[in-house]
């Protein structure tokens, strides 16, 4: 499609644009104000930077969703590049729906019912087997449970575009499988597994609904202790925090596009 | 007609293909992982959904239990079912839900698919840049959005102050707590969901059959409807279901943005859960959730397989 613009389509994408960030852009603006109600302006300051870094709560809810993010983005790599590899050069093998079914279900599926099916599952194992005990273990599963389907679908696209002849090249020449996957697969695929573990690990630290149903006692994440403190009212050490939040993603979405934009380059 | 003996001897030579092993490791590590943590928990929930609760921990009584004539009895009730159907609240909840999310869906289509027209067409220098704007909140915290919402919307936030400065109005519209915030709430977040399928649809528009259908003497408008609309279609598909299933269970949205004017499911059976601590009704409420959403769930598996699995 070439030509102008139409004025249509200029209006329609500025007040899209206007929608999506005016009240990130407000948020942000609050979050450096002096007066602790967080819609009237007193004045600069950074104080509320200061108080979240005195915050015990918060931090250690943050810490604990660190660990979680992590451990997450790490299984889920792992068995979302195994699926998608079963997805894409495995043929027709028998299960192959219901498999393709349960990778890409969780996609949608809403969290309150992987939640709570989750929670059912680990107190029926805990009754009968002894484990697990419910906390970070049990976040950190059924995490990895649904960012799996994330990794998948990032691995397996990437995954379907490569040119296989390389590959058959290789067994040709008598390489090993297990060798042409560490040779030739692998150092084609990492850009789109490392892309996988940033989304699990985001979606992860995100996630307050899975994780309120399948903690534990003691186990609070940073999504838990925000909501709790949001149900009380805003407050301007939510409005930094978020403030930090979105300057962190923001720069890590900019810097991971450039990397591929030069790449493709 | 194999024999079993040699469709043996074929699994045994197929074993011994190099890379045999590995591959099957490849398919049984997910599969098992995703029969345990994703289909035995939904299988459970349908079992709990007919079990009578009971107080203590787990607070549902066993389905199955040997009785002390040693034989086997089978605990089997509907009741939490026939109590959905009957209670209004949990009608009202579900049909409200439906209501929501299918309204949502609409005007994200509408103003999802304004957008990604609006980006395709633009000068390719800009598209880079419109993508991106579109892509950060997709990685933004869902919490934190909400959050921004609520500073937004609420009585003296920002669409109040500055409808009133500008005179249009003398007091504040009341949004936070009606189910128009839900709406809002709703199109906002799941708005890059619906842009960006949408927009890899038009992408890969042909510009040429434009032209064609121009050259033929269609109408701009004309052109659109006949050509870029169908040709757009999938795009529109995945981003309702993307939009529309999610919605449906939403919770978050609902408790921090409405009121007690918009029921929704999700709410109700996180409110089961854990204010009543009744596991059978709350399960009861996911299976008639996911009664509602299998189609659509379906839909969206083989549009998935074949959409990114491509030639598979």
């Amino acid at each position: 499609m070439n030509g102008r613009l139409p004025w249509f389509a200029i209006s329609v994408l500025v007040l899209g644009y206007l929608f999506l960030y005016s009240p990130i852009v407000s948020l942000i603006f609050y979050s450096f104000n002096e007066s602790r109600l967080v819609t009237v302006w007193a004045g600069f300051s950074t104080k509320w930077y200061g108080a979240l870094m005195h915050n015990d709560a918060l931090l250690s809810g943050a810490w604990l969703s660190l660990q979680i993010a992590f451990l997450t983005a790490s299984v889920a790599v792992v068995l979302g590049t195994l699926a998608a590899f079963a997805l894409i050069r495995f043929g027709n093998f028998r299960g192959r729906t219901l498999f393709a079914g349960m990778v890409t279900a969780p996609l949608v599926m809403p969290e309150v019912i992987t939640g709570l099916s989750l929670l059912l599952l680990f107190v029926a194992m805990e009754g009968v087997l002894g484990w697990p005990e419910r906390g970070m273990m049990t976040i950190v599963i059924a995490h990895a449970t649904f960012a799996t389907a994330y990794v998948t679908v990032v691995v397996q696209s990437r995954l379907g575009q490569i040119d296989m002849s390389l590959e058959e090249a290789a067994m040709d020449l008598g390489a090993r499988p297990f060798k042409v996957v560490r040779v030739i697969t692998l150092p084609l695929i990492w850009p789109a597994m490392l892309a996988g573990w940033l989304l699990a690990f985001t979606l992860s630290f995100d996630d307050l609904v899975i994780a309120t149903f399948t903690s534990g006692p003691g186990a609070k994440t940073l999504p838990m202790e925000v909501f709790s403190s949001v149900r009380m009212g805003v407050s301007p050490q939510i409005n930094a925090l978020a403030t930090i939040f979105i300057v962190v993603v923001t720069s890590m979405v900019v810097i991971a596009n450039q990397v591929a934009f030069r790449r493709r380059a | 007609m194999k024999s079993p003996a040699k469709s043996f001897a074929a699994r045994v030579r197929k074993l011994n293909q190099p890379g045999a092993a590995g591959r099957m490791t490849a398919l049984v590590i997910p599969y098992a992982w995703l029969a345990l943590f994703f289909l035995l928990p939904l299988l459970i929930v349908l079992k709990i959904s007919v079990a009578e609760s009971v107080m203590g921990i787990p607070p549902y009584e066993p389905l199955l239990r040997l009785a002390e004539n040693a034989t086997v009895q089978i605990h089997l009730t509907f009741s939490n079912f026939v109590l959905l159907l009957r209670d209004d609240m949990y009608v009202v909840a579900y049909l409200n839900s439906v209501k929501i999310a299918a309204i949502s869906t609409l005007v994200s289509v509408v103003v999802g698919y304004s957008m990604a027209y609006g980006i395709v067409s633009s000068p390719l220098r800009w598209r880079y840049l419109l993508l991106m704007l579109i892509i950060i909140p997709f990685w933004t915290s869902f919490l934190i959005r909400i959050y921004a919402m609520i500073g937004f919307l609420k009585d003296n936030g920002l669409v109040n102050n500055l409808l009133m400065s500008l005179g249009v109005i003398d007091q504040p519209l009341a949004i936070m707590y009606t189910p128009l915030a839900v709406y809002i709430g709703i199109v906002y977040s799941y708005l890059p969901f619906m842009i960006l399928p949408i927009y890899a649809a038009l992408e890969r528009t042909d510009p040429s059959l434009l032209e064609a259908a121009s050259d033929l003497g269609a109408r701009p408008w004309k052109a659109f409807l006949r050509v870029t609309l169908p040709l757009s279609m999938p795009g529109v598909v995945a981003g309702s279901l993307l939009v529309f299933i999610p919605a449906v269970g939403e919770f978050v949205i609902p408790e921090l943005l409405g009121g007690l004017g918009s029921p929704m499911i999700g709410k109700v059976l996180w409110a089961e859960f854990f204010n009543n601590r009744d596991w059978p009704v709350a399960s009861a409420v996911a299976v008639a959730m996911l009664a509602l959403l299998v189609v659509p769930v379906m839909m969206f598996d083989r549009f998935a397989s074949r959409y990114f699995r491509g030639r598979s």
